[in-house]
């Protein structure tokens, strides 16, 4: 029987990625939950008279143009990059989801006019749109979520709307029915734990994508405002100085690439788990 | 006279697309399912055979004509409305069971949705599963974890379990192989004798629906072109299309 062995094999592989990836984010969440105690200087205290010292014993990555401990603010910033991003791909998971699993069950023109505005969301360029958010609600760190929350919802609606609309026409949501399952329990019972497999891979693939939609808001000026530690903007403090000290951006740069590695990898972890033709049968 | 449990008038169902003329998957349809009685509906693929089926349990919203159980008028009403008189049998057995759920959670939907317990449903779904032929422990088990055969009797538990008085069984047997089928068959015809049930037999095997029915009504292209007693419509076919189907099987 080689066939299941192999099968078996290649499922506790990608269990063990999974595990093995979950751990790793789960510790870079911990790392930002913790950060300010994990920290070996003050990420706010400024020492003009070591500004933009190289990397030494003392400071691994560096000062800044203020003398502040680049590592410590890089620890720091993991805070507001990383909760930031959470909370961005919670809201518009949550909020997609729901407006989706509404419109695929309910269609008519609700789902028309509800798909067009998604439409109209998607056709819409984020950074511009980032723009007219800060222009209207002036920048910040909350007002850059809340612009890339009202953009991006729009996937995660089209991807529970469609599968609603599958799930709908099933022969087992037709015997819920025939169950006496009110709309509620049909739509929290039945249809989201069998949509939920491709919504969460999404999303979790997504937290990648947002941390860096969100560090080049920063980037931009148009997310955390200085003396705020977050590395999108740190790199933009710096990036004038990129030929004489480019320490300082490295710091805050690979800090998002290690995090966005991390997110995309247990994504894939993730979604390789749910695959149905991975399915232990 | 005694109502029929089930009253068809000029049922008719067609499936429009905007800009387009409508497709009629059933046009025109009346019959009568009396108590206790069981009446075969017969015809090819796409002869509308299911669509009334899903149109007399309310899944779907007839364009015109009357449905009436047990005398009332239910063409409008919602499908909890009348899911404690009718119940469904579905042609694939474990496409009908949510694949996230076990097979007692399905089962006892329909009692827990109807007030009782958590205590007093899994008591029953033992009760059920022994009545259909299947040890109670196949309650915690999923789809995919039981034959076609065997879910097919877990499906038939769950369409007995709220009382109704009409199944209706949608090709529940073509999905299942020969031996199964006759096992299957069995079970139903004495489930619904003991429980004094109607039934709205749907099905394509000639054979299998003169054995299992009183009364045969043939469907063609959405309208019945041929009804009588079971033994008549198969010995005596009036039509050219039943012969048709009849020499199809033979």
């Amino acid at each position: 029987m080689t066939a299941p062995e192999s099968m078996t094999r290649k499922r506790s592989g990608g269990r063990t990625r999974l595990f093995l990836f979950g751990a790793a984010a789960l510790l870079v969440v911990a790392g930002a939950f913790f950060s300010e105690s994990l920290c070996p200087y003050d990420p706010y205290l400024q020492n003009l008279g070591a500004a933009l010292e190289p990397p030494t014993a003392a400071h691994i990555f560096g000062t800044d143009r203020y003398g502040r401990d680049l590592c410590s603010r890089v620890i720091v910033g993991s805070r507001a990059s990383i909760f930031s991003t959470l909370a961005l791909v919670a809201v518009i998971t949550s909020f997609g989801t729901a407006l989706g699993l509404f419109c695929g069950w309910a269609r008519g023109r609700a789902d028309t006019f509800l798909m067009r505005v998604s439409d109209l969301c998607l056709a819409f360029p984020c950074l511009v749109f980032a723009l007219a958010v800060a222009g209207v609600l002036g920048g910040g760190l909350h007002n850059a979520v809340l612009a890339l929350a009202a953009i991006s919802w729009p996937k995660y609606a089209r991807i529970a709307r469609s599968q609603t609309l599958a799930v709908r026409e099933t022969d087992y949501l037709k015997a819920a029915r025939l169950a006496g399952c009110s709309a509620a329990r049909l739509a929290v019972r039945h249809i989201l734990p069998n949509i939920a497999g491709p919504i969460l891979v999404t999303a979790v693939l997504d937290i990648g994508t947002m941390m860096m939609e969100l560090a080049g808001l920063s980037f931009l000026g148009l997310g955390a405002k200085p003396p705020m530690a977050e590395w999108g903007s740190m790199m933009s403090e710096v990036r004038g100085l990129l030929q004489t000290v480019p320490w300082a951006v490295f710091a805050p740069g690979l800090a998002i690439f290690a995090a966005v590695l991390v997110f995309n990898l247990l994504g894939d972890a993730v979604r390789d788990e749910l695959d149905p033709k991975m399915k232990g049968r | 006279m005694t109502t029929p449990i089930l009253r068809v008038q000029e049922l008719k169902k067609i499936f429009s697309r905007s800009g387009r003329e409508g497709f009629a998957a059933v046009d025109g349809v009346s019959f009568d399912v009396g108590g206790g009685e069981c009446v075969g509906l017969i015809g090819e693929s796409g002869s509308g055979k299911s669509t009334v089926a899903n149109l007399v349990a309310r899944l779907l919203d007839p364009t015109g004509g009357r449905i009436y159980l047990e005398g009332n008028d239910v063409t409008a009403a919602d499908v909890r409305a009348v899911c404690r008189t009718v119940q469904m049998v579905f042609q694939s057995p474990r496409e009908s069971f949510d694949p996230r759920r076990t097979l007692g959670d399905g089962v006892g939907e329909s009692l827990r949705n109807a007030g009782q317990s958590a205590a007093e449903a899994r008591a029953a779904v033992a009760e059920l599963f022994e009545a259909v032929g299947l040890s109670p422990d196949f309650a915690s088990r999923y789809p995919h974890e039981v034959s076609g055969g065997q879910c097919q009797r877990a499906a038939i538990a769950r369409a007995i379990a709220i009382g109704p008085k009409l199944l209706i069984c949608d090709e529940a047997t073509s999905a299942l192989d020969v031996t199964v089928q006759a096992d299957i068959v069995a079970l139903l015809s004495r489930l619904i004798r003991a429980r004094a049930m109607a039934c709205l037999f749907i099905c394509h095997d000639l054979a299998l629906a003169q054995g299992f029915c009183d009364r045969l009504l043939v469907m063609r292209e959405g309208k019945i072109v041929e009804a009588g007693a079971a033994d008549e419509v198969i010995q005596s076919p009036k039509t050219e299309y039943t012969k048709m189907l009849l020499d199809s099987i033979l």
